[in-house]
């Protein structure tokens, strides 16, 4: 049997070194400060690659939220607005409507987007803006330490919901991606998950095409993506991908829930 | 719709419209509310034959957002609102101002009751925002032109602070491009191009520090550096201020906006019928022309303050006049039951009633 964690007990007896550099070009720096086995930075580096991949780069600006993520903010080689908490799509409304020709993406998380901001992000929907969101979701309030968000799962713990979240006094989870799909100014509205290889594979896919819809015109374009918080989740860092598949995917389901342009 | 600027009858807030398009504005954003409204209307109409963008905003809330990613770009942009909804943008207003991002924000008000919110805010933090106070239509005109040049000089928002009589009186006024010289340089604005130039632009209000620079956002130094900038800004605008007849003036008496109008046609009345007293109009509400005020007083034994509100910028005269003469608000709350501040509040025979009681 493997063991899962690296023994701690005395020092390695090789040196660790480098095996090959995965920082993203778009990445200024590639060391981070978010927790160990976070998400967040699995997410990130598929939006990047994604910008890089359309071959927009020089058209790209990031506009973000903020939470745990917007420790990326100043470490990105693509320009960046910095928004309030919540209020991240209308700036990119403003950006994207002054100057049409630019590739105009937002990253938020679901404390962000769902409960500081949803009207924002609904109404730039609903116009049909042609911006692309990204939601980083944890269910939680991963930089204030575990708190619950719109998207907590019933039952889940958090620090202000510590038997668990109770339908009947802190009511239920909001499936925004759902809510944005119903909307028709929404062309591409899918929900991805970064708790392993395949599930990235397939996020990546879901952010290029989010963006290429975009750059259609075909209307706007949404990518959820559930990261794990072991931090925010008080779990243990390896347990945390699996927790997110038992709690979290149940209610947010991973999946494509629309593509108007697609064929057919 | 083309803008016409020769001299003509326009309600004020079509000259307003007509200004900040003069001015060079090419986005707008808005939520309906009186007496802003027909302004978001007039930039509704005007803006796509300039090739600008008008946009209804689900809020006040999204309104200041809009403005905000629009100004990002570096196109000059505006937003507004009466004192409620400007209450609701207070937040992004004291963000604006730590990103150092321009932006024309203009308080149709009701009545006078916001002085404290445009001069003592925005919000959180330390941050000020300009505010220019028009009397009149033709000086709305100025101000909203001057307002633009100053948002793009200092990388500040700056404030127009107006109300329901600017925004419905009628007046034949001419809309020309004021020439201010040339706009500074503009290394800050975001469009994408520097984006995998290795220095790809951030316009953040926690600072423009980079990762790879020193270690990324240090907000101690970032909001030191804000504060230096509010101190050379508010000392390097101009205070504005009209003074009427305060050479030999015995009381003064100090208003602004358009109740300032009434009360110096009451003062001049008062002057014809032989009383020593001298008339004193803040035009820059923030920065405050503390100095000329000070001056103004010259002789005078009392200084009177008018506003439509509980005296709220008869503090400023407090502080500008320092305790050499005593400061009396002779003002009072609007009497409109619609809530708009309009008549009967403005009758110049009150206002002269109540500056012959100081005059004793």
């Amino acid at each position: 049997m493997t063991e899962r964690y690296l023994p701690t007990a005395a020092p390695p007896e090789q040196p660790a070194r480098l095996v090959d550099d995965f920082t993203p070009t778009l990445l200024d720096v590639g060391e981070h400060s978010l927790c160990p086995g976070c998400g967040e930075p699995i997410a990130m580096r598929a939006i990047l690659e994604a910008i890089e991949s359309l071959d927009a780069v020089q058209r790209a600006i990031g506009v973000f939220g903020i939470g745990c993520y917007t420790a990326f903010s100043n470490n990105l080689d693509v320009e960046v607005l910095q928004a309030l908490h919540g209020r991240a799509p209308s700036l990119a409304t403003g950006v994207k409507r002054a100057k049409p020709n630019t590739l105009v993406l937002t990253v938020q998380g679901d404390g962000d987007m769902v409960n500081e901001g949803l009207q924002e992000v609904l109404h730039t929907a609903a116009r049909g803006e042609r911006v692309t969101c990204f939601m980083l979701d944890n269910g939680v309030f991963g930089e204030t330490g575990g708190h619950m968000t719109a998207t907590t799962a019933l039952g889940q713990r958090t620090k202000n919901t510590l038997d668990g979240r109770d339908a009947e006094q802190h009511g239920f989870p909001i499936r925004v991606s759902t809510l944005i799909a119903e909307l028709e100014g929404a062309a591409y509205v899918a929900r991805g998950a970064v708790n392993n290889a395949g599930n990235v594979a397939r996020t990546k896919k879901m952010i290029r095409r989010a963006l290429e819809v975009q750059e259609l015109g075909l209307g706007f374009s949404f990518v959820e993506i559930l990261t794990m918080c072991p931090t925010g989740w008080f779990v243990d860092t390896p347990e945390a991908p699996d927790y997110l598949t038992s709690t979290l995917a149940p209610v947010h389901a991973p999946g494509v829930l629309k593509d108007v342009g697609a064929k057919t | 719709m083309t803008v016409t600027t020769s001299p003509q009858l326009r309600e004020g807030s079509e000259a307003i419209a007509d200004a900040m398009v003069a001015a060079g504005c090419r986005f707008f954003s808005g939520y309906p509310m009186t007496p802003f409204t027909e302004v978001l209307e007039h930039m509704a109409a005007k803006l796509p034959g300039v090739g600008g963008t008008c946009m209804n905003a689900e809020s006040e809330l999204e309104a200041v957002g809009m403005a905000w990613g629009a100004a990002a770009t570096g196109t000059p942009s505006a937003t507004g609102s009466t004192g409620q909804g400007l209450s609701l943008m207070q937040e992004s207003l004291a963000e604006l101002c730590y990103a150092r991002i321009p932006l024309v924000v203009l308080n149709m008000a009701r009545a006078q009751g916001d002085y404290w919110q445009a001069t003592r805010g925005p919000g959180h933090g330390d941050a000020r925002i300009p505010v220019l106070a028009p009397m009149d239509v033709p000086e709305a005109t100025e101000l909203t032109q001057l307002a633009f040049h100053l948002a793009a000089k200092w990388r500040s928002p700056i404030l127009l602070f107006g109300d329901y009589y600017l925004a419905h009186t009628a007046s034949s006024v001419s809309v020309a491009p004021h020439d201010y010289g040339a706009a500074p340089a503009d290394d800050w604005s975001l469009d994408g191009s520097t984006s995998g130039s290795g220095r790809a632009r951030l316009l953040s209000p926690l600072g423009t520090t980079k990762r790879n620079e020193r270690g990324g956002y240090d907000l101690a130094q970032h909001y030191t550096n804000c504060a230096e900038h509010t101190d050379a800004m508010l000392a390097g605008i101009e205070p504005m201020i009209e003074t009427a007849y305060t050479d030999d003036a015995d009381v003064l008496v100090v208003a602004f906006g358009t109740p300032a109008k009434y009360v110096r046609a009451a003062v001049t009345r008062l002057r014809a019928d032989g009383a020593r007293i001298g008339f004193v109009r803040p035009i820059t509400l923030l920065p405050f022309p503390s100095e000329a005020l000070a001056r103004a007083v010259g002789g005078a034994r009392v200084v009177a303050v008018y506003e439509n509100n509980t005296g709220q910028m008869v503090d400023d005269v407090r502080l500008a006049v320092a305790g050499r003469v005593p400061v009396e608000f002779i003002g009072r709350l609007s009497l409109d039951g619609s809530g708009f501040g309009i008549a009967p509040d403005l009758d110049s025979g009150y206002l002269r009633d109540r500056i012959l009681e100081v005059l004793g």
